[in-house]
């Protein structure tokens, strides 16, 4: 993966293939339109929503007590607890968890929050092999390639392309590209991964503060199958997954799927609370950046999110450019606002990859004002100096021509003579503007000109 | 100061002034009809739910419709009598070539077609994952409108894992292209018990 190119840069090798930027474009479009319909079959859904951001406002506002309780719970329950302050921290409490019970291979459940971490690679360095068990994390695990979005980690792939690396990697007959028939193959290959390996890990979707327990959600049932064959059970979440009380999840889950895909809820809903007799049972609390975010007042409302992807799926830009265009682990629109706050300078050209049409914020089932703080990013991007050259000279020429009328007129009147005279310098592959696009024809006179001229007429007319 | 203690203590700092929590009790769905509609939903999600008089049609229905001759468990006693009871004392893992498992549900969800099931009704946790085909049993009676009607009913729980289940295991991973039976069962069947 690239981390030095920007979004644009990204989203351009992208674009080259306009077959493939239609038919993902549709293929998330189509995800768009069944979350839809799921949400119309709900009379009281702006209800819902309001109720879940209050809910998410009211955690943001009570983390401490809610962590203190959370824990205490956890305890009571028999669930052991860490604490991580960095992405390092949590990579080495597992591996400590791993080496004490001499593990060397683990299997593991969809989590970005360990994919942010870098969770892999950490234990793949220390000897430890991990398998990754939603079938398409597992095809971009075998791929070498990050998730390209948060539910549905291998969009942006054809089957053909899965069938080549099943091939290469499982040995399935060349050409072979059936769906199905991938899929059993790969139920195959993962049902013997599950029985084999003695620790498992999970993410978590929602954590009650109230009870303990925490909320696992899955189409596929491949944290259950890891969990429940597991000596060892891990599960890894960031502050921000907790919610107060168990009836709260009542809102969330009937949230969550309908906005993710347009089902009515996950096949699996797993509520773990205790561990089985005979297994441990470890819970990592992880900060890596979360207190912080919480700390800016603009951006604080971005740790609301319970990672449906509605926002991915809306987002004219994300549908065109592909997920890995984002260069961070959670792409789209939400990724936006997020890895700002992990790593200002390499993520400040991702507040610009939007429109800010507002779409985001109008499917986000938690109300984040997404469009909104993409453009407040922008801000504080430009104020600490991260903005891109091209950007910042662009904006200062901007501020210089906006700030008196004659300044304006000159500007407009050069800019329409030289796109009548000299089209060939505005129209040419220096400006990302012409990019797959045609300039506009420039009109003969501006509208201020062009009012003086019919001003007077009326005037005459009088 | 440890990890925890810096932790909480960067939380405290910037926490903002707390807001209250939003009264979610109004949210209440619609008791008519709920037979109907749950086998509707089911259907939907891929999954098969069909009303039965008594255990014999539920016995009747699985010598018609699965492999009597693999192995069939269960944690339900009227059907020990020629089926395999789960037991909660042995390894987990030997349960991988279950082809069928019926357990009972404490309830099921009309609106998404979920049932609730805990460990104790699982026999063990594994059960209603590793099976090739799921099939549960639920009291008429005991199907409750929407999710906010399902956590009344759970309350705090006395269970140590407990799950919804709505369908058999799917993915569209691959091209968006459904398919049963990705980790879990193939099928799932809900028989509704008058």
């Amino acid at each position: 993966m690239s981390q030095t190119k920007t979004h644009a840069a990204l989203a351009g090798a992208f674009i080259k293939d306009e077959e493939r930027v239609d038919w993902h474009d549709g293929a998330l479009w189509f995800i768009r339109e069944k979350r839809d319909k799921a949400s119309k079959q709900i009379p009281e859904w702006e209800e819902l929503r309001e109720a879940a951001s209050q809910i998410k406002s009211n955690v943001i506002s009570n983390l401490h007590d809610y962590l203190l309780q959370f824990e205490a719970n956890l305890k009571k329950n028999g669930v052991i607890v860490h604490w991580a302050d960095s992405a390092e921290e949590h990579n080495e409490i597992v591996y400590s968890i791993l080496k004490a019970k001499e593990i060397n291979q683990m299997v593991k459940s969809k989590s970005m929050l360990t994919e942010e971490c870098g969770l892999n690679e950490y234990l793949e360095e220390r000897g430890i092999e991990v398998i990754n068990s939603d079938l398409g994390e597992y095809i971009q695990q075998i791929d070498n390639e990050p998730p390209s979005h948060i539910v549905l980690p291998c969009i942006h792939k054809r089957k053909e392309e899965i069938g080549e690396l099943f091939h290469e990697h499982l040995g399935t007959e060349k050409g072979l590209s059936d769906p199905t028939l991938l899929t059993r193959v790969a139920r195959k290959h993962l049902r013997n991964v599950f029985l084999t390996r003695r620790g498992a890990l999970t993410g978590v979707n929602f954590a009650v503060a109230e009870t303990g327990e925490y909320v696992v959600c899955t189409n596929e049932g491949n944290a259950d199958m890891g969990a429940h064959l597991s000596e060892v059970q891990i599960a890894s979440m960031g502050l921000e997954k907790l919610i107060p009380q168990k009836k709260h999840l009542s809102v969330f889950l009937r949230l969550l799927a309908r906005s993710a895909t347009g089902q009515p809820i996950t096949i699996y809903s797993s509520h773990y609370k205790k561990p089985r007799k005979g297994q441990e049972m470890h819970l990592i609390l992880v900060d890596a950046g979360r207190t912080r975010q919480m700390g800016r007042v603009d951006f604080r409302d971005s740790l609301k999110c319970i990672k449906c992807g509605a926002c991915m799926n809306t987002c004219p830009v994300y549908r065109k450019s592909g997920g890995l265009s984002y260069h961070n682990t959670i792409s789209g629109p939400i990724g936006a606002i997020l890895a700002p706050n992990l790593n200002m300078k390499k993520h400040a050209d991702l507040p610009y990859a939007s429109t800010l049409c507002g779409s985001c914020s109008n499917v986000c089932p938690v109300k984040i004002n997404i469009h909104e703080q993409l453009y407040k990013w922008r801000q504080v991007i430009v104020k600490e100096g991260y903005a891109a050259n091209t950007k910042a000279l662009g904006m200062k020429a901007m501020a210089w021509t906006f700030s008196s009328p004659g300044k304006l007129t000159t500007a407009g009147k050069t800019g329409r003579w030289f796109l009548h005279n000299l089209p060939f310098v505005v129209n040419n592959k220096l400006n990302p503007w012409y990019k797959q696009r045609d300039m506009p024809e420039a009109p003969k006179e501006s509208f201020g000109e062009w009012y003086v001229k019919n001003e007077e007429k009326e005037d005459n007319r009088q | 100061m440890n990890t925890r203690e810096k932790i909480l203590e960067a939380v405290l700092k910037n926490q903002p002034t707390s807001t209250p929590l939003p009264d979610i009790d109004s949210f209440k769905g619609d008791n008519t009809d709920l037979v109907q509609k749950y086998i509707d939903v089911f259907k939907t999600i891929g999954g098969n739910a069909l009303s039965v008089d008594d255990i014999t049609a539920v016995k009747m229905f699985i010598n018609q419709n699965f492999d009597t001759s693999k192995r069939i468990v269960t944690t339900v006693n009227e059907l020990s009598d020629n089926l395999e009871l789960i037991s909660d004392t042995v390894d987990p893992h030997t349960y991988n070539d279950v082809e069928l498992a019926i357990i009972k549900a404490h309830f099921s969800v009309a609106e998404n077609g979920a049932v609730w099931l805990t460990d104790e009704v699982m026999g063990q946790r594994i059960i209603p994952y590793i099976c090739q085909h799921l099939a549960v049993i639920v009291n008429a009676q005991n199907i409750v409108p929407t999710l906010h009607e399902a956590y009344q009913k759970i309350g705090l729980g006395e269970y140590s894992f407990g799950g919804f289940i709505g369908g058999p295991s799917k993915t569209a991973d691959i091209e968006q292209a459904l398919v049963l039976g990705a980790h879990g069962p193939l099928s799932m069947t809900v028989f509704i018990m008058k």
